[in-house]
């Protein structure tokens, strides 16, 4: 099998996402994790117009359905219920980063030549476990000397916070602006799980859940699915003028024990794969109109903004104050409502920021829309242990 | 008890060891971190704890000076209060977390270890 670089016409035949779709983020009450994928796979499918006999690959991210459901083997079950028999199926797990490496693998897979038409879906099903019990779940991606101790997600991010906070000399109000700002945005998105506005005071008296963090610096526990179809930009001419393109994506890992890197403030798998997709794509953080970063806790959009070379290190505080963020501003960040509204279905969560990403590009993002040609998605697995950036530009 | 650290072929530290450094090279001995103090880095107390685990549950990032060389670790803090820069040492404890109330496997590891208590 050839590496695909030409198309017929003689140009270099790129990566197309030609659909895309995402399930109501929430309380999916009766509703599990093949029904939820289901539902996605088959509305990116009609969005694209496309028929799941064509497709040649089907790609599921996907972090706990055998921890949270006691149901594996989710991806050979979803090409059953789509009607993609014979189509090759892989499950793809990067914790939280599961929906950005079913992003990196559905490239590799048109990219390779190895198909013509790949679909990704991400899912998780969550929230009929307890928040102790999914809390759990999610801090046993730990090393046994964190776990034993009763570390969570939530207190690395306590942790970090407050190193970022006295070090760089920090307003506690500029972190519960990014959550301010993420659910105003999630107003306009009809799948955020919270629609709602919260203002300053909300979230800086909201409970403790990490010290100096609160609980609206936290996303959400979530139910949820998203889907992506890809193609090469060949075949995508076939359906559509309206696509986007992938001009780039990387991954990058970082230490898995967390204490043992150098910089608490630096996420080095968010530099990593930040400079190979912007090596990749020719474009840099100049040239990202629209970007969704991974803020499952208020600090990361401030860690990843820094990594990605959106500011300076301890200097992300300010562009938000200056409004640099909003979706007015010169770089919208998480126009969807991010993590922190639209929610966190752990393995949906990176294709759900390519969704936002896609529409935003092809013009189908309604009132969240923005001016935009390139786009950033930066989906971010453990406390930064695993990262895979992606950068989407529109059509041409 | 001990609080056991591996030092590497190139000089390096970490807690907790690996079979490799960061930089690739091989483990060449040990380093007991129990019999240094070490200073605070960070700290937070989670409210939200998973099951098994005790309630506020207050965390740092602690780091010893082993011979001039950096050696980081995380753990409770034994106390009520902590500040960053507070001088801590190591304090054993038989059972930090309730094994077998979490997900994790009660043989895959050990669940005793080390508080860090202000000095």
């Amino acid at each position: 099998m050839t590496a695909r670089t030409q198309a017929t016409d003689g140009q270099t035949d790129r990566v197309a996402v030609i659909g895309a779709s995402m399930t109501q983020f929430g309380q999916r009450e009766g509703e599990w994790i093949l029904d939820l994928l289901a539902e996605a796979g088959l509305e990116c499918l009609a969005d694209a117009g496309v028929d799941a006999s064509a497709v040649e690959h089907l790609y599921v991210s996907n972090m706990t359905s055998g921890e949270f459901e006691g149901m594996t083997g989710v991806m050979n079950a979803l090409a059953h219920d789509l009607g993609a028999i014979p189509a090759y199926t892989q499950r793809v797990d990067q914790t939280s980063s599961s929906g950005g490496a079913g992003i990196y693998a559905a490239w590799q897979s048109i990219q390779s030549g190895a198909s013509e038409m790949t679909l990704l879906v991400g899912g998780e099903k969550m929230t009929h476990a307890t928040t102790g019990e999914s809390t759990d779940i999610i801090a046993s991606i730990g090393h046994p000397v964190e776990y034993k101790h009763g570390v969570t997600l939530p207190s690395f991010a306590g942790l970090t916070a407050r190193h970022y906070l006295e070090r760089f000399d920090v307003p506690r109000e500029s972190l519960a602006k990014v959550a301010v700002k993420n659910h105003k945005n999630g107003v306009d998105n009809p799948n955020a799980q919270f629609q709602k506005e919260v203002d300053l005071e909300t979230v800086l008296e909201s409970p403790i859940i990490a010290d100096p963090l609160r609980l609206y610096d936290f996303c959400p526990v979530t139910d949820g699915s998203a889907a992506l179809l890809f193609c090469p930009e060949s075949v995508a001419r076939e359906y559509t003028d309206d696509y986007a393109v992938i001009a780039g994506v990387d991954g990058a890992t970082d230490t898995h024990v967390v204490h043992e890197r150098e910089d608490p403030t630096v996420m080095d798998g968010v530099v990593k794969s930040g400079n190979g997709v912007y090596e990749m794509s020719g474009y840099g953080p100049d040239d990202v109109d629209v970007a969704e970063l991974h803020d499952m806790f208020s600090i990361l959009e401030f860690l990843q903004m820094e990594g990605l070379g959106f500011a300076e290190q301890g200097e992300a505080w300010q562009l938000v104050e200056e409004g640099y963020t909003e979706k007015t501003g010169d770089l919208p960040v998480n126009t969807s409502g991010g993590l922190k509204s639209k929610g966190h279905p752990l393995g949906a969560s990176g294709v759900a920021q390519g969704v936002e990403i896609y529409e935003q590009l092809v013009g189908e993002a309604g009132p969240r829309q923005v001016d935009a040609e390139v786009g950033l998605c930066c989906n971010v697995g453990g406390f930064g242990n695993c990262v895979i950036t992606t950068i989407m530009e529109a059509a041409r | 008890m001990t609080m056991e650290a591996t030092r590497y072929e190139d000089g390096s530290i970490s807690y907790p060891g690996h079979p490799r450094s960061r930089e690739g090279t091989e483990p060449v001995g040990t380093v007991d971190l129990s019999e240094y103090t070490a200073e605070v880095v960070t700290w937070t107390t989670s409210t939200a704890t998973p099951p098994g685990v005790r309630e506020p549950n207050t965390l740092a990032i602690v780091e010893f000076d082993v011979d001039g060389e950096p050696v980081r670790a995380i753990g409770q803090v034994a106390a009520d209060d902590v500040a960053t820069g507070d001088e801590v040492r190591p304090v054993y404890v038989e059972e930090l977390r309730e094994s077998g109330a979490g997900i994790r496997e009660p043989d895959s590891q050990a669940w005793d270890g080390y508080r860090f208590k202000p000095v």
